[in-house]
């Protein structure tokens, strides 16, 4: 059976198809906070040379994971956006930035919390650590320069050229960064990870997918506001139950 | 010839126009009318490629804008609201700039020779800060002189043009129509050219 | 081509010959910048001589986020830019020229007037050697990055900061490879590979940064 995706990317029918699945993608994202949190405090072993702390990387380690694949994502959707001129998926790539951003904030908050028990640092110039940061700038810019345009689609497309530039240079930026670091042979966070523990891969695997199903019902919610927003002139909009009560 | 067929542009959430169609032959010049705000200006910058239109398509010689892209511009000249003057630069300076830009090598004479005809004598080395508004304009339309472009579009050219400089001006539009080159422009100062119809366009 | 990109270029030259203040403005800026970190961290010479790359590179840097906002905006408001989109030739060609000029006014007198500096920082004549050649190969791209920023905020409010939000961390390799080099001087390693890193980026700069920075162009003047 042939599914005609160009009818979903229709702001019009996208914006019911969105407002159908949050409440779905929301609840597992629930279920699976909650399982993934108890597996991960009360399940999960301490971990032989780290006690108690090394927790936290049930949070850290997937908001770093989210944060830069939701970069590339939103570079995606800004590309697509920039070369069919398609408004939906230039308004998918600004309702990813904010929750890319929040995640790359976590990601970092984590990390510094993390940082202070093991080295007794909140910040260590850590290669990673400090390509996380790098990330969450670029994420501001696009933020910023999404809201200092008026015209909602010249910010589209100017945002979305951004996005893109940033994302030819994260690899550039990385490696540089890396490279950085072992110049100056500043301590590096190593994963004890061989030897993890069952129950603590399930917490991760678990809260990966939790921030996942997180992430698309927050976007989604967010799209719907961004069609509500820009399309508010349109008639489909005032016909619309929720609009019109 | 340009063909311009059912045209739709926007600014922001505002519908300037839409369903517009029209063609331009040569020979021919086309007055874009209505009041402020109806879109004029935006529909000249369409017609540059600035602007992409919401829907419709713009034609030159048969083949759409976007895909001639520097050819096109080739053929083309466009005089904005603004006069694109330099004021650290002298008015000779500025048109032999301008005109080597539109890929024309245009040495000192033929430049002194264009701006005196635009009644600019005497100040063809001065800085263009030093310069009126009205001689301002006046080195801006000398690029009309210097240019083989055949399609002038020419936003509010009189601005600040007194008595004489009008006449002059339907003294050069007259010449390249003559020449079958094409006009299509705005203003809200009658511009008469003998011997020619002018073809009218409202935007409302 | 070549004519456009010679025509621009000199354009752009005359125009900041006649415009010196800026000029000067901005290596003034850096001059100041850079001389303000020893009353800042104190005149002990072995720490300011570690220092001295990273200072003169990010002071290199912020003075060029200074004059990029010019590059396009009084072409912008005078109509100028307007003229420019309707070369018949590429547009990415002029820009190359606009990008090429202004590195000539705001980077070169920044490399030009580095080993001065240097020697306030106690540097050795070899890493000053290294420090000009990677500020010779950095530089530029730092323009032409940051091109593509003064493009996308072009017209905008506030459009300086903005620029420099956007601009910056795009800008950290250079920095990093372009510091690293002097330091490898110090440490005994390699700086051709760094240096080497640096043409690297340059290359990749002038071919893909003009045809960027003519989209943004496209979108800004829409």
């Amino acid at each position: 059976m042939a599914i005609n995706w160009f009818k979903y990317s229709a702001p019009t029918t996208f914006y019911g198809l969105a407002g159908k699945l949050i409440p779905w993608f929301a609840l597992s994202a629930a279920i699976l906070f909650v399982v993934g949190l108890y597996i991960g405090f009360a399940v999960a072993p301490a971990d032989a040379q780290q006690g108690e702390f090394y927790r936290i990387i049930f949070i850290h380690v997937p908001s770093s994971i989210l944060s830069m694949f939701l970069y590339l994502i939103m570079a995606g959707y800004a590309a697509l956006g920039l070369i069919f001129n398609t408004r939906l998926s230039a308004m998918m790539a600004t309702a990813i930035a904010p929750t890319g951003a929040l995640f790359a904030f976590i990601s970092l908050w984590t990390g510094a919390l993390w940082g202070k028990p093991m080295w007794g640092a909140w910040w260590v110039w850590d290669a990673r650590l400090t390509s996380e940061l790098i990330l969450l700038f670029l994420y501001l810019g696009f933020i910023a320069l999404h809201a200092s345009i008026d015209d909602p689609r010249r910010a589209d497309r100017a945002s979305a050229l951004l996005a893109i530039v940033g994302s030819v240079n994260v690899p550039i930026i990385y490696f540089s960064v890396k490279w950085w670091n072992t110049l100056h042979q500043g301590s590096t966070i190593k994963f004890t990870g061989t030897s993890m523990h069952v129950a603590m891969q399930q917490a991760m695997f678990t809260m990966l997918v939790a921030c996942w199903l997180y992430a698309i019902a927050v976007v989604l919610a967010r799209v719907r506001s961004i069609i509500l927003e820009r399309e508010r002139n349109t008639v489909w909009i005032s016909e619309l139950s929720e609009v019109r009560s | 010839m340009l063909e311009v067929s059912n045209l739709a542009c926007s600014r922001g959430d505002h519908r300037l126009f839409s369903g517009l169609s029209f063609a331009l032959h040569p020979g021919q010049i086309m007055q874009v009318q209505g009041a402020n705000g109806s879109g004029k200006t935006s529909l000249l910058r369409t017609l540059c490629g600035f602007m992409m239109p919401d829907e419709g398509e713009i034609a030159w010689r048969g083949e759409r804008i976007r895909d001639l892209d520097e050819e096109y511009y080739a053929e083309m000249l466009y005089l904005g609201h603004l006069n694109a003057i330099k004021d650290e630069l002298s008015a000779l300076e500025n048109l032999r700039i301008s005109a080597g830009l539109s890929g024309i090598d245009l040495d000192e004479k033929e430049a002194l020779a264009a701006l005196r005809r635009m009644g600019l004598r005497g100040r063809e080395r001065l800085p263009a800060k030093v310069l009126s508004q009205g001689q301002r304009r006046r080195v801006a339309l000398a690029r009309l002189l210097t240019s083989d472009a055949g399609l002038w579009i020419l936003d509010e050219p009189l601005t600040a043009l007194d008595v004489g400089a009008v006449a002059l001006m339907q003294e050069l539009v007259a010449e390249h129509l003559a020449r079958q080159g094409m006009v299509i422009f705005t203003t809200h100062q009658p511009l008469q050219v003998a011997g020619v119809e002018m073809c009218s366009l409202s935007l409302s | 081509m070549l004519d456009l990109l010679v025509l621009v270029i000199r354009r752009d030259l005359v125009l900041a010959m006649r415009r010196r203040a800026d000029v000067l403005t901005t290596l003034i800026f850096f001059v100041m910048v850079v001389s303000l970190f020893p009353l800042g961290v104190g005149p002990e010479m072995g720490m300011l001589r570690k220092m001295a790359p990273g200072v003169l590179w990010v002071a290199a840097l912020l003075s060029s986020m200074l004059s990029l906002g010019r590059l396009f905006s009084t072409d912008y408001l005078d109509g100028t830019l307007e003229q420019m989109m309707l070369v018949p030739q590429s547009l990415s060609m002029l820009v190359l020229g606009k990008m090429a000029a202004h590195w000539m006014v705001s980077g070169l007198p920044l490399v030009l007037m580095a080993p001065v500096l240097g020697l306030q920082f106690d540097m050795q004549a070899q890493a000053l050697g290294v420090l000009i050649l990677g500020l010779l190969l950095g530089t530029p791209v730092l323009s032409m990055i940051g091109a593509i920023g003064a493009a996308l905020t072009l017209g905008l409010r506030g459009g300086g900061v903005l620029l420099s939000l956007l601009v910056l961390p795009l800008c950290i390799p250079v920095l990093i490879f372009g510091t690293g080099a002097v330091e490898a001087v110090s440490t005994g390693l390699s700086v051709t590979s760094h240096l080497s890193l640096l043409g690297a980026m340059l290359v990749f700069a002038l071919v893909s940064t003009p045809w960027v920075t003519a989209q943004a162009l496209r979108i800004s003047m829409e």
